[in-house]
């Protein structure tokens, strides 16, 4: 009996050599690569800019940074036109998610209930939000051409009668709006529909029963259940319209003059065209990163306390 | 004057048939309760009733009045759910004066006031008034729900297993309450369970259903003394009925693999082969008693102790009061109690006797 487990003993000691690995090693192994990866595209280029922002520097320059302090940051905020591109893009994200959201809800509204083809339909509308923003940006530039683009034909101004929306200054802006609100309306309806799929039916018949009118419905029930992951849907299209680029520069490049120049697309021009001028690229990227910061941590306050409430 | 009557509904879902040819009428003041298992059509039956879902054939009668076709505000009933359906975001004073808040009504704020607070003492919730509801406790939620359903003296109140999200105490503590409000405001309820002790407790009447059918419609008592089959049988009493096999020869009933045997009934005959059934109360010990047994299990609970006596193959419960001082392998002598004995056919329907 000794024998034999002492055999067994030694048969089974090589195959426990090849598997010596320990549980800790493999933790090791699976996470390096992400945290090597994740300081040098993250970190250090985070911590990097910042030191740059206190720079006199310029990336084709050649000559090495110069520390300045904050005189970029003096320089980026007492610049009227960088507080009109700021206003700029607070006006695109306030139309904009304000109309994301309206609609998106809207859309959720009428999905929710099941009807024949709902299914293929939600998925339908939840396409432009998978497509590639600057494809998006390129094709509806076309739509938008006032010679050969389909709108004006479908709004019954063959050319030469439609304007030029996107070379217009007054309807620049409202040209991205609506680029963005179609692309990103089904997000808020996605977020929206699972807020609104969880609401228990007795709810409703609770308040039928008690002759509650269908406005009563939407505003004590339907509206108080599904603001958490409204205010969620908001916060997300807020920060991703303060970071809108690749849309403008599918449609318009900032143009026409300064029309559509959001800020993201201000940064580009100043780190990427002409002097490069990477010291104040990034001040003004840190700028950007503080007030985005700031609203979303207004927003998350608002909304703990809504839940709170709930 | 309300009173509830149903002719012979019958519901059918896409591929089940929920309730089938149900009917029964529902008195003034008459606190009526809708017995069964979970999916027996109790919850279907509350919502066709409210008018929550339409039946597939038959009449709902409020008054002698068919309501088939009015929508659920217009038939002037209340419904109490399982769930506490509050609106979070209201205080409690909000969301008890809702229901009176509807234009039709046309109720001052005053009287409002006046009834929610009347409401609110019956259900001892004052001093929540100005909570909002999220902030409560289960117990709490299920009062104001039911506030919500009192402060508009509703035709009838419907309740759909309202104390069973509730924990054990509280569930028998409000239990109390309900039937007392029922008793002084004489209100018309029906109240669906599946809990045959809140049946037993607060009806005047209970419908016992099963598989979409009703089987039974009488009082506790004679839902317990006499039920109309093996099913009602075994869905009332804790500790659950004995239910053995029996055998009829030559006017005498044996219990099979059993030495207990008993004179027949003479009232009736029996088929050869039948079930017999005995509440453990109707096992009684008695040290100069016919039977003897072998004491094989005992479960004390204070009031009472639960006996398992081992009797030839079978097995026999029976109940004692208070704590009991047998033995384990104890002989017990016992007698069964003649008069309460309830015969059931092969089909597990009573047979009269």
């Amino acid at each position: 009996m000794t024998a034999t487990t002492a055999l067994q003993a030694e048969k089974v000691t090589p195959r426990h050599r090849v598997r010596r690995i320990s549980d800790k090693t493999i933790q090791t192994a699976f996470i390096l690569p992400t945290m090597v990866l994740l300081i040098l595209w993250n970190i250090f280029p985070l911590f990097y800019s910042l030191y740059l922002s206190f720079t006199e520097y310029s990336v084709i320059s050649g000559a090495p940074p110069r520390w300045v302090g904050f005189e970029n940051y003096r320089n980026v905020l007492s610049d009227p036109l960088i507080w009109k591109y700021f206003a700029l893009t607070g006006r695109f994200a306030l139309l904009s998610v304000g109309l994301q959201t309206i609609i998106g809800f809207a859309m959720a509204m009428i999905v929710r209930a099941k009807f024949r083809g709902s299914g293929f339909i939600t998925t339908l509308i939840l396409i432009p939000m998978m497509l590639s923003p600057v494809v998006v940006g390129k094709f509806w530039a076309m739509i938008y051409n006032p010679t050969f683009g389909p709108l004006n034909y479908l709004l019954g101004m063959p050319p030469p009668r439609g304007p030029d929306w996107l070379a217009n200054p007054e309807f620049a802006l409202w040209s991205v709006v609506l680029v963005d609100v179609w692309m990103w309306s089904p997000f808020v309806m996605l977020l929206c529909l699972s807020g609104l799929k969880a609401i228990p039916e007795y709810l409703y018949e609770a308040a039928a029963i008690d002759r509650a009118s269908a406005w009563f419905q939407f505003w004590r029930i339907t509206l108080p259940q599904v603001a958490p992951l409204l205010m969620i849907a908001i916060l997300f299209r807020t920060i991703e319209a303060f970071k809108q680029f690749d849309v403008v520069m599918g449609l318009t490049g900032g143009g026409p003059g300064d029309a559509t120049e959001l800020i993201a697309v201000k940064l580009y021009r100043i780190a990427f065209l002409g002097r490069f001028d990477t010291g104040i690229a990034s001040a003004f990227a840190y700028i950007v990163l503080i007030i985005i910061i700031a609203i979303s941590n207004l927003y998350i306050r608002y909304l703990n306390r809504l839940r709170g409430e709930a | 004057m309300s009173h509830v009557e149903l002719q012979h509904i019958t519901k059918r879902f896409k591929t089940v048939t929920a309730l089938r040819d149900v009917s029964f009428e529902i008195q003034d003041g008459e606190f009526f309760v809708l017995l069964g298992p979970t999916g027996a059509g109790k919850t279907t039956t509350l919502r066709v009733i409210a008018g929550l879902e339409k039946q597939t054939q038959g009449h709902v009668l409020f008054d002698g009045e068919i309501v088939d076709d009015l929508p659920p505000p217009d038939r002037d009933i209340a419904f109490v759910f399982q769930q506490y359906s509050l609106y979070p975001n209201m205080t409690v004073y909000d969301n008890l004066a809702f229901p009176l808040r509807a234009p039709m009504r046309r109720m001052s704020e005053a009287e409002i006031r006046q009834r929610v607070y009347q409401a609110a003492e019956i259900l001892r919730i004052t001093h929540l008034l100005e909570r909002r509801t999220a902030h409560l406790s289960g117990g709490e939620m299920q009062r104001v729900s039911l506030g919500r359903a009192i402060v508009r003296q509703p035709r009838i109140f419907l309740m759909d297993e309202p104390l069973s999200n509730l924990d054990a105490k509280l569930r028998e503590a409000l239990r109390v309450e309900l039937k007392h409000i029922q008793k002084t405001q004489g209100s018309t309820t029906l109240f669906v369970t599946h809990d045959q002790i809140e049946a037993l407790t607060m009806a005047d009447r209970i419908a016992v259903l099963n598989k979409g059918r009703i089987v039974q419609i009488g009082s506790p008592i004679d839902i317990y003394d006499r039920p109309a089959t093996i099913f009602v049988a075994q869905l009332v009493g804790v500790p659950r009925i004995n239910l053995v096999d029996a055998r009829c020869e030559d006017g005498t009933i044996s219990i099979v693999n059993s030495p207990v045997r008993l004179p027949k009934p003479v009232s009736r005959e029996l088929p050869r082969t039948f079930k017999l059934g005995v509440r453990p109360e109707h096992v009684q010990l008695d040290p100069q008693g016919e039977f003897v047994g072998e004491l094989l299990l005992i479960e004390p609970l204070g009031v009472e102790s639960i006996l398992h006596i081992k009797v030839g193959q079978q097995s026999l419960v029976c109940t004692v009061p208070g704590m009991t001082r047998h033995k384990l392998g104890d002989a017990l002598r016992f007698n069964l109690v003649r008069d309460r004995l309830h015969y059931f056919g092969e089909d597990g329907v009573r047979i009269q006797v």
